[in-house]
């Protein structure tokens, strides 16, 4: 039997971070009532005039030198003329011949080991509008507070082989555009959007197979199922000794099926040409030296710190750093504390448990480290049970309340009260007779029920340790 | 020689532009088309080799704007220049991709 390789190549669009859209100073908040962040530049009225926010050439040059890109020191805008109402100048500002960014690489990690992923090129562009198609009238409607938002595309080379490599590419870039501030990178919201280029051949052959591009995938499920589904189409195809035509296809995720949308017979011509309303880019050298000092520490660099630095296993390491919201306020707890160890326990247990019940993104974390940092004092100095610290921290994880002032109010200070300690103990030894004899008889194993009984009994607010020494005590006099 | 218009690059052209002609004004378009590039085909005569392409008449770069909230909500004013407005948002032909 024929073996098949799948050869993959995506265009990922991320949109960019910016407070205004990238040639006129509206809105790009996501959300807003239609039409509220519009102007005559992102309507395309005519006779406007773009001018380029400075911080998209900024965040693109970040994300190009953080995937090991090089740079188009003199770069333009041109215009790739289509007709859409999405797009209402009709012509999407772009890069063609000089995209900012080019010849890179990021590294994946998948079950298979460490591969490299050719970058061919990013490139600055503006998003189009959102049409909504009118359910009752044979019409559609246009929103255009999208229109303008700054986009930079990544254009892969055909180097992945299977979903897992592309999750894991896609995972990649996410990660890296969200360490550098550039993009949130939201699928669901679309401020991530892969478009996903797929072809197969008989494994060993050198020539690639037509390939077939997929649109309209939102999540890295969708991505994987419709990578698996176009793969087998592709090969019951070949098989059948049909051919397959270059065409794009949108993928429907509830029919598992990607059906044709155009095919090469009325490709597009774009007719490119320079954008005369938009002066070119120089890109200085020290522009590009001081973007790069101003790079932060990325994923990788982290997690070899943490396991360095903090004595981490590679696994926690992972886990902390793959959000950098959540590192960085692992970092300034641990810096507060003292503890980096300790400090790490608590977030892989408490922290990422309460974020995932909360069904919350990490990013939506904000408590302040100071609170958790005087919360883990607190245990440290056996000032407050664990049990009673884990309910404390839910309260500052969800309101960032002083943990020292709520401990206090709320009475769940242990205190050394030897007398109240004896009288609770000697009660409850009067109340269960039965283990009691058991543990004169020597058997230690119901300590423990009488230890949690104390505990219960005194609210939390003993000290476990002197709750089995002053029993023991109290046991003893009882023989 | 220059290339010659014929009928499947006008029909291209009409395509692309959105532009529907009848066949006086096809025939029309097509000799103008042809003037041009005959023109250019003139142009093509002087010795460009050592010229670098020009993209910009003018010699400004690096032309930006701070990236700061300028602009409120033009909302009303924006929808006056649709032909047609529906719930706040422009109306056009019913248009799926």
């Amino acid at each position: 039997m024929k073996q098949y390789e799948t050869v993959i190549g995506l265009e990922v669009h991320v949109e960019l971070a910016t407070k205004t859209k990238i040639f006129c100073g509206c809105s790009t908040e996501f959300g807003g009532a239609p039409n509220t962040h519009t102007c005559p530049v992102c309507t395309g009225m005519p006779g406007s005039l773009p001018v380029l926010n400075k911080k998209v050439v900024e965040f693109a040059l970040k994300a190009g030198l953080a995937a090991n890109c090089q740079i188009h020191q003199y770069c333009k805008f041109d215009r790739k003329n289509y007709f859409y109402p999405d797009n209402p100048q009709n012509y999407q500002i772009s890069q063609l011949y000089l995209p900012i960014c080019h010849d890179g690489w990021v590294e994946i990690e998948t079950s298979a080991g460490k591969k490299k992923i050719r970058i061919h090129e990013m490139h600055m562009e503006e998003d189009a509008g959102k049409l909504i198609h009118d359910e009752w009238e044979d019409c559609s409607l246009v929103d255009y507070n999208r229109s303008g938002v700054p986009l930079i595309e990544i254009v892969s080379e055909p180097d992945m082989r299977s979903s897992e490599e592309v999750i894991a590419y896609l995972e990649k870039l996410r990660c890296m555009m969200q360490y550098l501030g550039v993009s949130d990178c939201k699928l669901q919201e679309g401020s991530m959007r892969a478009d996903v280029n797929l072809s197969v051949r008989e494994v060993g052959a050198e020539e690639f197979g037509t390939r077939t591009e997929m649109k309209n995938l939102n999540s890295f499920k969708a991505i994987a199922r419709a990578i698996e589904g176009e793969r087998e189409r592709q090969i019951e195809l070949i098989k059948e000794g049909k051919a397959v035509t270059q065409e794009t296809r949108r993928w429907d995720d509830n029919k598992e099926y990607s059906y044709a949308m155009r095919s090469k017979e009325d490709a597009k011509d774009y007719r490119y040409f320079p954008d005369p309303d938009l002066p070119p880019i120089h890109i200085s050298d020290a522009w590009i030296e001081e973007i790069k000092a101003e790079q932060p520490e990325l994923r990788e660099v982290k997690q070899a710190r943490y396991q360095e630095e903090y004595g981490l296993p590679a696994y926690d390491a992972g886990i902390l750093t793959e959000s950098r919201h959540l590192a960085v306020l692992f970092e300034e707890t641990a810096a507060i504390y003292g503890n980096a160890k300790k400090t790490a326990n608590w977030f892989m247990g408490e922290v990422l448990r309460l974020t995932k019940d909360k069904a919350m993104d990490p990013e939506q974390v904000s408590f302040s480290p100071k609170h958790l940092a005087d919360l883990l004092v607190m245990v440290e100095k056996s000032e407050v049970s664990p049990q009673n610290a884990k309910k404390v921290f839910e309260k500052v994880f969800a309101e960032d309340i002083d943990p020292v002032a709520y401990i206090e109010e709320h009475g769940l200070k242990i205190v050394e009260d030897t007398g109240l300690l004896e009288e609770t103990i000697n009660r409850i030894l009067d109340a269960n007779p039965g283990p009691l004899s058991e543990l004169l008889g020597g058997k230690d194993k119901v300590m423990g029920f009488f230890v949690g009984q104390i505990m219960k009994e005194m609210k939390g607010k003993a000290n476990p340790a002197s709750a089995r020494e002053t029993l023991m005590k109290e046991v003893e006099k009882r023989k | 020689m220059a290339k010659i218009i014929d009928d499947e690059t006008m029909e291209n052209v009409c395509i692309l532009a959105k532009l529907s002609l009848s066949e006086e004004e096809k025939e029309k378009a097509k000799a103008q088309m042809q003037k041009m590039l005959d023109y250019v085909e003139k142009l093509d005569e002087l010795d460009t080799s050592e010229v670098e392409p020009m993209s910009h008449i003018f010699q400004d770069e690096n032309v930006f704007r701070e990236d700061v909230v300028t602009n409120g909500d033009n909302k009303e004013a924006m929808l006056a220049n649709a032909p047609k407005a529906k719930e706040g948002q422009y109306q056009v032909p019913k248009t799926i991709g």
